[in-house]
Protein backbone atom coordinates (compact mmCIF):
# COMPACT_ATOMS: atom_id res chain seq x y z
CA UNK A 1 0.00 0.00 0.00
CA UNK A 2 1.36 3.55 -0.53
CA UNK A 3 0.64 6.76 0.68
CA UNK A 4 -2.07 8.74 -0.45
CA UNK A 5 -2.37 11.85 1.64
CA UNK A 6 0.07 13.69 3.44
CA UNK A 7 -0.82 16.48 5.92
CA UNK A 8 2.42 18.39 6.89
CA UNK A 9 2.37 21.04 10.03
CA UNK A 10 -1.13 22.12 8.68
CA UNK A 11 -2.29 25.16 10.80
CA UNK A 12 -5.05 27.34 9.89
CA UNK A 13 -6.08 30.67 11.94
CA UNK A 14 -9.77 32.22 11.00
CA UNK A 15 -9.79 35.74 10.62
CA UNK A 16 -6.55 36.42 11.33
CA UNK A 17 -5.16 39.28 12.41
CA UNK A 18 -8.74 40.62 13.18
CA UNK A 19 -9.71 41.08 17.02
CA UNK A 20 -11.61 37.19 17.27
CA UNK A 21 -9.28 35.21 15.16
CA UNK A 22 -9.67 31.62 16.29
CA UNK A 23 -7.04 28.96 15.84
CA UNK A 24 -9.37 26.27 14.54
CA UNK A 25 -6.00 23.64 13.31
CA UNK A 26 -2.90 24.07 14.83
CA UNK A 27 0.26 21.96 13.67
CA UNK A 28 -1.45 18.90 12.46
CA UNK A 29 1.00 15.87 10.86
CA UNK A 30 -0.69 12.89 9.64
CA UNK A 31 -0.53 10.60 6.39
CA UNK A 32 -3.37 8.18 5.06
CA UNK A 33 -2.53 4.74 3.31
CA UNK A 34 -4.57 4.16 -0.40
CA UNK A 35 -7.28 2.91 0.22
CA UNK A 36 -8.03 3.21 4.13
CA UNK A 37 -11.46 3.76 5.95
CA UNK A 38 -10.04 6.79 8.43
CA UNK A 39 -12.89 7.93 11.15
CA UNK A 40 -12.41 11.62 12.50
CA UNK A 41 -13.66 12.61 15.71
CA UNK A 42 -13.21 15.07 18.24
CA UNK A 43 -15.44 17.33 20.06
CA UNK A 44 -17.66 19.98 19.28
CA UNK A 45 -15.88 22.67 17.58
CA UNK A 46 -12.53 21.06 17.51
CA UNK A 47 -11.63 21.61 13.73
CA UNK A 48 -12.69 18.72 12.36
CA UNK A 49 -14.86 20.57 9.40
CA UNK A 50 -12.04 22.66 9.02
CA UNK A 51 -9.91 20.15 8.32
CA UNK A 52 -11.89 18.36 5.77
CA UNK A 53 -12.18 21.39 3.81
CA UNK A 54 -8.28 21.53 3.39
CA UNK A 55 -8.67 18.24 1.58
CA UNK A 56 -9.83 19.88 -1.74
CA UNK A 57 -8.21 22.99 -1.07
CA UNK A 58 -11.68 24.81 -0.79
CA UNK A 59 -9.31 26.75 2.65
CA UNK A 60 -5.59 27.25 2.28
CA UNK A 61 -3.72 26.41 5.13
CA UNK A 62 -2.23 29.25 7.07
CA UNK A 63 1.41 27.49 7.71
CA UNK A 64 1.85 23.71 6.42
CA UNK A 65 1.31 21.90 3.38
CA UNK A 66 -0.97 18.97 1.71
CA UNK A 67 -0.56 16.62 -0.45
CA UNK A 68 -2.42 13.99 -2.18
CA UNK A 69 -1.23 11.30 -4.18
CA UNK A 70 2.27 13.11 -3.25
CA UNK A 71 0.96 16.35 -5.04
CA UNK A 72 0.99 19.59 -3.01
CA UNK A 73 -2.10 21.13 -3.46
CA UNK A 74 -0.99 24.58 -3.82
CA UNK A 75 1.91 23.77 -5.63
CA UNK A 76 0.34 26.48 -8.32
CA UNK A 77 -3.70 27.75 -6.98
CA UNK A 78 -4.09 28.08 -10.59
CA UNK A 79 -4.44 24.61 -11.11
CA UNK A 80 -6.56 23.55 -7.69
CA UNK A 81 -9.70 22.90 -9.60
CA UNK A 82 -7.99 19.46 -10.49
CA UNK A 83 -8.37 18.12 -6.69
CA UNK A 84 -11.76 19.40 -6.61
CA UNK A 85 -12.80 16.24 -8.86
CA UNK A 86 -9.38 14.10 -7.15
CA UNK A 87 -11.28 14.39 -3.62
CA UNK A 88 -15.21 14.30 -3.31
CA UNK A 89 -16.19 16.51 0.01
CA UNK A 90 -19.86 15.82 1.20
CA UNK A 91 -20.56 18.64 3.99
CA UNK A 92 -22.45 18.52 7.02
CA UNK A 93 -26.15 18.42 5.97
CA UNK A 94 -25.33 18.50 2.48
CA UNK A 95 -28.79 18.60 1.73
CA UNK A 96 -28.86 22.49 1.80
CA UNK A 97 -27.29 22.38 -1.49
CA UNK A 98 -29.19 20.91 -3.95
CA UNK A 99 -30.27 23.49 -6.67
CA UNK A 100 -31.60 21.42 -9.64
CA UNK A 101 -35.35 20.55 -10.81
CA UNK A 102 -34.86 17.25 -11.18
CA UNK A 103 -32.46 14.32 -8.58
CA UNK A 104 -31.02 12.92 -12.10
CA UNK A 105 -30.03 16.60 -12.79
CA UNK A 106 -28.21 17.49 -9.48
CA UNK A 107 -26.48 14.36 -9.61
CA UNK A 108 -25.46 15.29 -12.64
CA UNK A 109 -23.93 18.63 -11.96
CA UNK A 110 -20.59 16.91 -10.78
CA UNK A 111 -19.89 15.10 -13.39
CA UNK A 112 -21.10 17.55 -15.85
CA UNK A 113 -18.43 20.04 -14.35
CA UNK A 114 -15.59 17.46 -15.04
CA UNK A 115 -16.28 17.87 -18.97
CA UNK A 116 -17.28 14.21 -19.03
CA UNK A 117 -19.43 12.65 -22.14
CA UNK A 118 -23.43 12.57 -21.69
CA UNK A 119 -23.21 8.69 -21.84
CA UNK A 120 -20.61 8.54 -18.91
CA UNK A 121 -22.37 11.17 -17.10
CA UNK A 122 -25.81 9.27 -17.64
CA UNK A 123 -23.82 5.47 -15.98
CA UNK A 124 -22.48 7.73 -13.43
CA UNK A 125 -25.91 8.95 -11.92
CA UNK A 126 -27.02 5.57 -12.45
CA UNK A 127 -24.55 3.87 -10.22
CA UNK A 128 -24.17 6.46 -7.70
CA UNK A 129 -28.27 6.86 -7.39
CA UNK A 130 -28.35 3.04 -7.02
CA UNK A 131 -25.74 2.78 -4.50
CA UNK A 132 -27.10 5.64 -2.43
CA UNK A 133 -30.41 3.59 -2.67
CA UNK A 134 -32.46 6.22 -4.92
CA UNK A 135 -35.22 4.05 -7.27
CA UNK A 136 -34.94 5.19 -11.21
CA UNK A 137 -38.41 6.89 -10.64
CA UNK A 138 -37.23 9.39 -7.80
CA UNK A 139 -34.80 10.17 -10.77
CA UNK A 140 -37.06 12.15 -11.91
CA UNK A 141 -38.75 14.33 -8.95
CA UNK A 142 -37.81 17.21 -7.96
CA UNK A 143 -35.06 17.27 -4.89
CA UNK A 144 -37.54 19.84 -3.14
CA UNK A 145 -40.36 17.12 -3.24
CA UNK A 146 -38.20 14.88 -0.91
CA UNK A 147 -38.04 13.73 2.70
CA UNK A 148 -34.80 14.93 4.41
CA UNK A 149 -33.31 11.70 4.31
CA UNK A 150 -33.87 11.43 0.72
CA UNK A 151 -32.30 14.65 0.34
CA UNK A 152 -29.24 13.38 1.82
CA UNK A 153 -28.96 10.45 -0.45
CA UNK A 154 -29.12 12.76 -3.81
CA UNK A 155 -26.55 15.37 -2.32
CA UNK A 156 -23.85 12.05 -1.15
CA UNK A 157 -24.73 10.34 -4.44
CA UNK A 158 -24.04 13.52 -6.42
CA UNK A 159 -20.23 13.40 -4.91
CA UNK A 160 -20.54 9.99 -5.08
CA UNK A 161 -20.88 10.56 -9.07
CA UNK A 162 -17.96 12.26 -9.93
CA UNK A 163 -16.02 9.03 -8.35
CA UNK A 164 -13.63 10.55 -6.29
CA UNK A 165 -9.99 8.93 -5.15
CA UNK A 166 -10.32 10.57 -2.11
CA UNK A 167 -13.96 10.72 -0.68
CA UNK A 168 -14.04 12.66 2.58
CA UNK A 169 -17.47 12.74 4.91
CA UNK A 170 -18.62 15.06 7.27
CA UNK A 171 -21.07 13.84 9.68
CA UNK A 172 -23.05 12.26 6.39
CA UNK A 173 -25.11 10.22 9.49
CA UNK A 174 -26.39 13.32 11.10
CA UNK A 175 -30.00 13.92 12.18
CA UNK A 176 -31.05 10.13 10.72
CA UNK A 177 -33.34 7.77 12.40
CA UNK A 178 -31.15 4.74 13.54
CA UNK A 179 -32.08 2.46 10.25
CA UNK A 180 -31.35 5.55 7.95
CA UNK A 181 -28.24 6.02 9.63
CA UNK A 182 -27.29 2.36 9.41
CA UNK A 183 -28.05 1.86 5.63
CA UNK A 184 -26.36 5.16 4.17
CA UNK A 185 -23.02 4.49 6.42
CA UNK A 186 -23.11 0.50 5.11
CA UNK A 187 -23.62 2.23 0.95
CA UNK A 188 -21.07 4.38 1.79
CA UNK A 189 -19.00 1.15 2.67
CA UNK A 190 -19.94 -0.98 -0.21
CA UNK A 191 -18.32 2.29 -2.36
CA UNK A 192 -15.62 2.22 -0.27
CA UNK A 193 -15.33 -1.45 -0.71
CA UNK A 194 -16.13 -1.83 -4.34
CA UNK A 195 -14.04 0.97 -6.08
CA UNK A 196 -11.61 1.19 -3.59
CA UNK A 197 -11.32 5.03 -2.76
CA UNK A 198 -9.94 5.95 0.08
CA UNK A 199 -12.49 7.24 2.70
CA UNK A 200 -12.61 9.72 5.84
CA UNK A 201 -15.79 9.62 7.82
CA UNK A 202 -16.04 12.40 10.77
CA UNK A 203 -18.42 11.31 13.41
CA UNK A 204 -20.09 12.14 16.26
CA UNK A 205 -20.75 8.54 16.70
CA UNK A 206 -18.14 5.98 18.64
CA UNK A 207 -20.19 3.15 17.19
CA UNK A 208 -20.33 4.36 13.66
CA UNK A 209 -16.21 5.01 14.09
CA UNK A 210 -16.12 2.03 15.50
CA UNK A 211 -18.14 -0.44 12.53
CA UNK A 212 -16.27 1.32 9.70
CA UNK A 213 -13.10 2.85 10.37
CA UNK A 214 -9.50 1.17 9.73
CA UNK A 215 -7.98 4.00 11.61
CA UNK A 216 -8.94 6.60 13.71
CA UNK A 217 -7.70 10.57 13.78
CA UNK A 218 -8.67 12.25 17.34
CA UNK A 219 -8.74 16.22 17.27
CA UNK A 220 -8.81 18.21 20.58
CA UNK A 221 -8.35 22.05 20.25
CA UNK A 222 -7.39 22.19 16.60
CA UNK A 223 -4.83 19.63 17.66
CA UNK A 224 -4.14 15.50 16.60
CA UNK A 225 -4.09 13.91 20.07
CA UNK A 226 -4.05 10.27 19.36
CA UNK A 227 -3.94 8.80 15.42
CA UNK A 228 -3.79 5.12 15.80
CA UNK A 229 -5.72 1.92 14.63
CA UNK A 230 -9.09 1.98 15.42
CA UNK A 231 -8.94 -0.99 18.23
CA UNK A 232 -6.03 0.65 20.04
CA UNK A 233 -7.40 4.21 19.47
CA UNK A 234 -10.58 2.74 21.77
CA UNK A 235 -8.43 0.89 24.31
CA UNK A 236 -7.27 4.01 25.43
CA UNK A 237 -10.53 4.80 26.88
CA UNK A 238 -10.22 6.85 29.90
CA UNK A 239 -8.32 9.76 27.49
CA UNK A 240 -10.73 9.36 25.69
CA UNK A 241 -13.33 10.39 28.28
CA UNK A 242 -11.00 12.85 29.07
CA UNK A 243 -11.27 14.45 26.15
CA UNK A 244 -15.31 15.07 25.78
CA UNK A 245 -15.42 11.90 23.96
CA UNK A 246 -16.75 8.37 24.61
CA UNK A 247 -16.56 4.64 24.04
CA UNK A 248 -18.72 2.35 22.13
CA UNK A 249 -20.93 1.20 24.54
CA UNK A 250 -19.71 -2.66 24.65
CA UNK A 251 -16.40 -1.11 25.41
CA UNK A 252 -17.46 0.43 28.24
CA UNK A 253 -19.88 -2.58 29.69
CA UNK A 254 -15.51 -4.65 29.13
CA UNK A 255 -13.50 -1.91 30.72
CA UNK A 256 -16.54 -2.39 33.75
CA UNK A 257 -16.10 -6.28 33.73
CA UNK A 258 -12.21 -5.46 33.60
CA UNK A 259 -12.61 -3.14 36.67
CA UNK A 260 -14.19 -5.94 38.18
CA UNK A 261 -11.21 -8.40 38.11
CA UNK A 262 -12.40 -10.53 34.67
CA UNK A 263 -9.37 -11.57 32.35
CA UNK A 264 -10.41 -9.83 29.42
CA UNK A 265 -9.11 -7.75 26.65
CA UNK A 266 -9.85 -3.75 26.48
CA UNK A 267 -9.77 -3.47 22.52
CA UNK A 268 -13.28 -4.95 22.48
CA UNK A 269 -15.15 -2.63 20.43
CA UNK A 270 -17.70 -3.97 18.06
CA UNK A 271 -20.32 -6.03 19.20
CA UNK A 272 -19.57 -9.07 16.97
CA UNK A 273 -16.17 -8.92 18.75
CA UNK A 274 -17.80 -8.64 21.56
CA UNK A 275 -19.71 -11.90 21.21
CA UNK A 276 -16.69 -13.77 20.16
CA UNK A 277 -14.83 -12.89 23.49
CA UNK A 278 -17.52 -13.77 25.63
CA UNK A 279 -17.87 -17.16 24.12
CA UNK A 280 -13.80 -18.03 24.21
CA UNK A 281 -14.43 -16.50 28.03
CA UNK A 282 -16.96 -19.27 28.41
CA UNK A 283 -14.90 -21.80 27.41
CA UNK A 284 -12.16 -20.84 29.05
CA UNK A 285 -13.90 -21.37 32.26
CA UNK B 1 -13.49 35.81 0.70
CA UNK B 2 -16.98 36.63 1.56
CA UNK B 3 -16.18 36.89 5.05
CA UNK B 4 -13.46 39.91 4.79
CA UNK B 5 -16.61 42.31 4.60
CA UNK B 6 -16.22 44.32 7.65
CA UNK B 7 -18.77 46.45 7.27
CA UNK B 8 -21.77 46.39 9.93
CA UNK B 9 -19.47 43.66 11.90
CA UNK B 10 -19.31 44.57 15.56
CA UNK B 11 -16.11 43.44 18.21
CA UNK B 12 -17.58 43.35 21.51
CA UNK B 13 -14.92 45.40 23.77
CA UNK B 14 -14.87 46.97 27.44
CA UNK B 15 -13.87 50.71 26.34
CA UNK B 16 -15.08 53.70 27.34
CA UNK B 17 -16.74 53.35 23.42
CA UNK B 18 -17.83 50.46 23.43
CA UNK B 19 -20.13 51.30 26.48
CA UNK B 20 -21.46 54.70 25.57
CA UNK B 21 -24.58 55.27 25.06
CA UNK B 22 -25.48 54.28 21.42
CA UNK B 23 -28.05 57.43 20.77
CA UNK B 24 -25.40 60.09 21.67
CA UNK B 25 -22.56 57.54 19.48
CA UNK B 26 -25.38 57.73 15.90
CA UNK B 27 -25.81 61.24 16.66
CA UNK B 28 -22.02 62.31 17.04
CA UNK B 29 -21.16 60.17 14.36
CA UNK B 30 -23.75 61.74 11.96
CA UNK B 31 -22.47 65.43 13.07
CA UNK B 32 -19.38 64.06 12.42
CA UNK B 33 -20.14 63.24 8.76
CA UNK B 34 -21.48 66.66 8.76
CA UNK B 35 -18.44 68.45 9.90
CA UNK B 36 -16.69 66.41 7.53
CA UNK B 37 -17.88 68.40 4.47
CA UNK B 38 -17.89 71.86 6.45
CA UNK B 39 -14.33 71.65 6.83
CA UNK B 40 -12.66 72.27 3.99
CA UNK B 41 -9.09 72.86 5.05
CA UNK B 42 -5.73 71.14 6.30
CA UNK B 43 -6.05 72.21 9.72
CA UNK B 44 -10.05 70.94 9.74
CA UNK B 45 -8.99 67.46 7.46
CA UNK B 46 -5.88 67.43 10.14
CA UNK B 47 -8.31 67.44 13.21
CA UNK B 48 -10.96 65.27 12.07
CA UNK B 49 -7.69 62.41 11.10
CA UNK B 50 -6.59 62.47 14.27
CA UNK B 51 -9.74 62.27 16.20
CA UNK B 52 -10.83 59.02 14.43
CA UNK B 53 -7.60 57.44 14.92
CA UNK B 54 -7.44 58.34 18.05
CA UNK B 55 -10.86 57.01 18.83
CA UNK B 56 -9.97 53.66 17.43
CA UNK B 57 -6.97 53.49 19.89
CA UNK B 58 -9.43 54.45 22.98
CA UNK B 59 -11.41 51.53 21.80
CA UNK B 60 -9.09 49.46 21.64
CA UNK B 61 -9.66 48.16 17.53
CA UNK B 62 -6.66 47.77 15.13
CA UNK B 63 -6.08 49.84 13.05
CA UNK B 64 -5.88 47.89 10.34
CA UNK B 65 -9.50 47.33 10.21
CA UNK B 66 -9.49 50.63 8.69
CA UNK B 67 -7.86 49.30 5.91
CA UNK B 68 -9.98 46.07 5.60
CA UNK B 69 -13.00 47.94 5.69
CA UNK B 70 -11.70 50.56 2.79
CA UNK B 71 -10.45 47.76 0.74
CA UNK B 72 -13.68 47.12 -1.28
CA UNK B 73 -13.87 50.65 -2.35
CA UNK B 74 -10.25 51.51 -3.28
CA UNK B 75 -11.56 51.68 -7.15
CA UNK B 76 -14.14 54.34 -5.91
CA UNK B 77 -11.55 56.22 -4.00
CA UNK B 78 -8.96 56.27 -7.20
CA UNK B 79 -11.92 57.09 -9.45
CA UNK B 80 -12.63 60.06 -7.51
CA UNK B 81 -9.38 61.18 -6.78
CA UNK B 82 -8.07 61.01 -10.24
CA UNK B 83 -11.12 62.65 -11.52
CA UNK B 84 -10.49 65.49 -9.57
CA UNK B 85 -7.25 65.53 -10.51
CA UNK B 86 -7.55 65.71 -13.98
CA UNK B 87 -10.74 67.86 -14.39
CA UNK B 88 -10.99 70.67 -11.21
CA UNK B 89 -9.51 73.54 -13.42
CA UNK B 90 -8.53 76.91 -11.09
CA UNK B 91 -7.34 80.21 -11.90
CA UNK B 92 -4.09 79.83 -11.66
CA UNK B 93 -1.38 78.41 -14.02
CA UNK B 94 -1.37 74.37 -14.43
CA UNK B 95 1.29 72.63 -12.81
CA UNK B 96 1.28 70.23 -15.29
CA UNK B 97 -0.18 69.86 -18.80
CA UNK B 98 -0.12 66.65 -20.92
CA UNK B 99 -1.52 67.49 -24.10
CA UNK B 100 -5.29 68.45 -23.41
CA UNK B 101 -5.33 67.65 -19.87
CA UNK B 102 -3.68 70.23 -17.26
CA UNK B 103 -3.28 69.59 -14.20
CA UNK B 104 -4.06 72.86 -11.57
CA UNK B 105 -3.13 73.47 -8.05
CA UNK B 106 -6.96 73.27 -7.09
CA UNK B 107 -7.30 69.74 -8.34
CA UNK B 108 -4.88 68.27 -6.23
CA UNK B 109 -5.84 70.22 -2.83
CA UNK B 110 -9.84 68.81 -4.11
CA UNK B 111 -8.47 65.22 -4.88
CA UNK B 112 -7.09 65.54 -1.42
CA UNK B 113 -9.86 66.62 0.22
CA UNK B 114 -12.21 64.13 -1.19
CA UNK B 115 -10.13 61.04 -0.47
CA UNK B 116 -9.58 62.02 3.18
CA UNK B 117 -13.53 62.43 3.27
CA UNK B 118 -14.41 59.21 2.35
CA UNK B 119 -11.55 57.23 4.59
CA UNK B 120 -12.80 59.71 7.41
CA UNK B 121 -16.74 58.98 6.68
CA UNK B 122 -15.81 55.09 5.98
CA UNK B 123 -13.33 54.64 9.30
CA UNK B 124 -16.16 56.55 11.08
CA UNK B 125 -19.10 54.46 10.38
CA UNK B 126 -17.40 51.58 10.52
CA UNK B 127 -16.44 52.58 14.23
CA UNK B 128 -20.00 53.18 15.15
CA UNK B 129 -20.88 49.57 14.10
CA UNK B 130 -17.53 48.27 15.85
CA UNK B 131 -18.24 49.12 18.91
CA UNK B 132 -21.77 48.90 18.89
CA UNK B 133 -24.23 45.64 18.86
CA UNK B 134 -26.69 45.88 15.98
CA UNK B 135 -29.01 45.17 18.34
CA UNK B 136 -28.21 48.35 20.87
CA UNK B 137 -28.14 50.21 17.72
CA UNK B 138 -31.10 49.62 16.72
CA UNK B 139 -33.17 50.25 20.27
CA UNK B 140 -30.79 54.12 19.74
CA UNK B 141 -32.99 54.34 16.36
CA UNK B 142 -35.88 53.70 17.70
CA UNK B 143 -35.34 56.02 20.86
CA UNK B 144 -34.00 58.78 18.71
CA UNK B 145 -37.35 58.13 16.32
CA UNK B 146 -39.88 57.92 19.21
CA UNK B 147 -41.38 61.52 18.35
CA UNK B 148 -42.09 60.29 14.57
CA UNK B 149 -45.03 57.85 16.30
CA UNK B 150 -46.83 60.43 17.31
CA UNK B 151 -47.54 60.91 13.43
CA UNK B 152 -48.44 57.42 13.50
CA UNK B 153 -45.29 56.65 11.79
CA UNK B 154 -44.26 52.96 12.45
CA UNK B 155 -41.08 53.53 14.42
CA UNK B 156 -40.50 50.25 16.08
CA UNK B 157 -41.51 48.03 13.35
CA UNK B 158 -38.95 50.07 11.33
CA UNK B 159 -37.06 49.17 14.34
CA UNK B 160 -37.68 45.75 13.87
CA UNK B 161 -37.10 45.18 10.75
CA UNK B 162 -33.98 46.77 10.71
CA UNK B 163 -32.79 44.60 13.99
CA UNK B 164 -33.66 41.53 11.66
CA UNK B 165 -32.15 42.47 8.52
CA UNK B 166 -29.10 43.36 10.73
CA UNK B 167 -28.88 40.02 12.28
CA UNK B 168 -29.59 38.18 9.09
CA UNK B 169 -26.53 39.59 6.95
CA UNK B 170 -23.91 37.52 8.86
CA UNK B 171 -26.29 34.68 8.49
CA UNK B 172 -26.68 35.06 5.15
CA UNK B 173 -23.08 35.79 4.01
CA UNK B 174 -22.19 32.50 6.23
CA UNK B 175 -24.76 30.74 3.83
CA UNK B 176 -23.66 31.81 1.00
CA UNK B 177 -19.86 30.89 1.86
CA UNK B 178 -21.51 26.93 2.70
CA UNK B 179 -23.51 26.66 -0.20
CA UNK B 180 -20.26 28.28 -2.36
CA UNK B 181 -18.09 26.06 -0.85
CA UNK B 182 -20.66 22.89 -1.14
CA UNK B 183 -20.88 23.75 -4.99
CA UNK B 184 -17.50 24.54 -5.48
CA UNK B 185 -16.46 20.92 -4.15
CA UNK B 186 -18.64 19.12 -7.28
CA UNK B 187 -16.33 21.55 -9.56
CA UNK B 188 -18.64 25.13 -9.91
CA UNK B 189 -16.02 27.56 -11.77
CA UNK B 190 -17.60 30.97 -9.85
CA UNK B 191 -14.74 33.08 -10.40
CA UNK B 192 -13.85 32.77 -13.84
CA UNK B 193 -15.38 32.92 -17.56
CA UNK B 194 -17.70 35.29 -19.49
CA UNK B 195 -20.10 37.38 -17.37
CA UNK B 196 -22.90 35.43 -19.02
CA UNK B 197 -21.03 32.24 -17.70
CA UNK B 198 -20.33 33.08 -14.16
CA UNK B 199 -24.25 34.29 -14.33
CA UNK B 200 -25.25 31.39 -15.19
CA UNK B 201 -22.63 29.76 -12.03
CA UNK B 202 -24.14 31.49 -9.44
CA UNK B 203 -27.58 29.57 -9.86
CA UNK B 204 -26.94 26.58 -8.11
CA UNK B 205 -25.68 28.94 -5.36
CA UNK B 206 -28.45 31.56 -5.34
CA UNK B 207 -31.52 28.76 -5.06
CA UNK B 208 -30.28 27.34 -2.73
CA UNK B 209 -29.85 30.69 -0.61
CA UNK B 210 -33.29 31.40 -1.55
CA UNK B 211 -34.77 28.58 -0.15
CA UNK B 212 -32.98 28.67 2.96
CA UNK B 213 -33.59 32.43 3.71
CA UNK B 214 -37.51 31.92 2.87
CA UNK B 215 -37.16 28.63 5.60
CA UNK B 216 -35.37 30.58 8.40
CA UNK B 217 -37.50 33.75 7.66
CA UNK B 218 -41.00 31.24 8.20
CA UNK B 219 -38.95 29.46 11.29
CA UNK B 220 -38.40 33.21 12.66
CA UNK B 221 -41.91 34.57 12.24
CA UNK B 222 -43.02 31.12 14.07
CA UNK B 223 -40.67 31.58 16.68
CA UNK B 224 -41.71 35.09 17.58
CA UNK B 225 -45.32 34.34 17.66
CA UNK B 226 -44.51 31.40 19.48
CA UNK B 227 -43.95 34.18 22.03
CA UNK B 228 -46.85 36.47 21.94
CA UNK B 229 -44.80 38.81 19.93
CA UNK B 230 -47.90 41.76 18.77
CA UNK B 231 -45.62 44.48 17.56
CA UNK B 232 -44.35 47.70 20.03
CA UNK B 233 -47.57 48.71 22.01
CA UNK B 234 -46.77 48.61 25.46
CA UNK B 235 -43.30 47.16 24.91
CA UNK B 236 -40.95 47.45 27.94
CA UNK B 237 -37.18 47.06 27.55
CA UNK B 238 -34.59 44.84 29.47
CA UNK B 239 -31.99 47.45 29.36
CA UNK B 240 -33.35 51.34 29.17
CA UNK B 241 -30.76 53.53 27.65
CA UNK B 242 -29.28 55.94 30.40
CA UNK B 243 -26.56 58.73 29.68
CA UNK B 244 -24.06 58.55 31.92
CA UNK B 245 -21.60 61.22 33.33
CA UNK B 246 -19.20 59.51 31.66
CA UNK B 247 -20.94 59.80 28.50
CA UNK B 248 -21.63 63.22 29.00
CA UNK B 249 -18.15 64.10 29.22
CA UNK B 250 -17.38 62.36 26.05
CA UNK B 251 -20.38 64.17 24.21
CA UNK B 252 -19.31 67.93 25.16
CA UNK B 253 -15.31 66.45 24.55
CA UNK B 254 -16.67 65.74 21.02
CA UNK B 255 -18.82 68.91 20.02
CA UNK B 256 -15.52 70.88 21.56
CA UNK B 257 -13.58 69.53 18.56
CA UNK B 258 -16.26 69.43 15.96
CA UNK B 259 -16.59 72.96 17.04
CA UNK B 260 -12.92 73.04 16.14
CA UNK B 261 -13.58 71.69 12.92
CA UNK B 262 -15.93 74.21 12.31
CA UNK B 263 -14.02 77.09 13.29
CA UNK B 264 -11.09 76.16 10.97
CA UNK B 265 -12.40 77.56 8.27
CA UNK B 266 -11.85 80.70 9.92
CA UNK B 267 -8.51 80.22 10.17
CA UNK B 268 -7.34 78.87 7.11
CA UNK B 269 -7.89 81.07 3.96
N1 LIG C 1 -16.13 30.63 9.43
C1 LIG C 1 -15.57 30.69 10.62
N2 LIG C 1 -15.13 31.86 11.12
C2 LIG C 1 -14.54 31.92 12.31
N3 LIG C 1 -14.32 30.87 13.10
C3 LIG C 1 -14.75 29.68 12.67
C4 LIG C 1 -15.40 29.52 11.40
N4 LIG C 1 -15.72 28.22 11.24
C5 LIG C 1 -15.29 27.61 12.33
N5 LIG C 1 -14.72 28.47 13.20
C6 LIG C 1 -14.11 28.13 14.50
O1 LIG C 1 -13.12 27.16 14.27
C7 LIG C 1 -13.18 26.13 15.24
C8 LIG C 1 -13.34 24.79 14.56
O2 LIG C 1 -14.59 24.73 13.90
P1 LIG C 1 -15.07 23.46 13.07
O3 LIG C 1 -16.30 23.86 12.35
O4 LIG C 1 -13.94 22.97 12.25
O5 LIG C 1 -15.42 22.45 14.23
P2 LIG C 1 -15.97 20.96 14.14
O6 LIG C 1 -14.96 20.09 14.78
O7 LIG C 1 -16.37 20.64 12.75
O8 LIG C 1 -17.26 21.04 15.07
P3 LIG C 1 -18.66 20.23 14.93
O9 LIG C 1 -18.44 18.91 15.53
O10 LIG C 1 -19.61 21.06 15.75
O11 LIG C 1 -19.04 20.19 13.48
C9 LIG C 1 -14.33 26.48 16.16
O12 LIG C 1 -13.78 27.03 17.32
C10 LIG C 1 -15.13 27.51 15.41
O13 LIG C 1 -15.65 28.45 16.29
MG1 LIG D 1 -18.20 20.24 11.79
Amino acid sequence: MSEFVRVEHLSYIYGQGMPDETIALDDVSFSIEEGQFVGIMGATGCGKSTLITHFNGLNRPTKGHIYIGGEDLWADPGDIRRFRFLVGLVFQYPEYQLFEETVYKDIAYGPRNMGLSEAEIDQRVRRAAEFCGLSDASLQKSPFELSGGQKRRVAIAGVLAMEPKLLVLDEPAAGLDPEGRDTILGQIKAWHKETGSTTILVSHSMEDIAKYADRVLVLNSGKVAMYDETAKVFARAPELLELGLSVPEVTKVFLQLRQWGLDIPVDVYTVPYAVKTILAAKEGM
Amino acid sequence: MLRDITIGQHFPGDSALHNMDPRAKLVLTLVYIIMLFVASNPIGLGISIVLVFGLYLLAKIPLRLIGKSLKPIIPIILFTAVLNVFFVTGESEPLVSLGFLHIYREGIDYAVLIVVRIICIIAGTSLLTYTTSPIVLTAAIEQLLRPLSKLKFPVHELAMMMTIALRFIPLLIEETDKIMNAQKARGAQLDSGTLMQRVKALIPVLIPLFISAFRRADELAMAMECRCYHGGEGRTRLKELRMSGKDVWLTVAAVVVFVAMGMSNFLWK
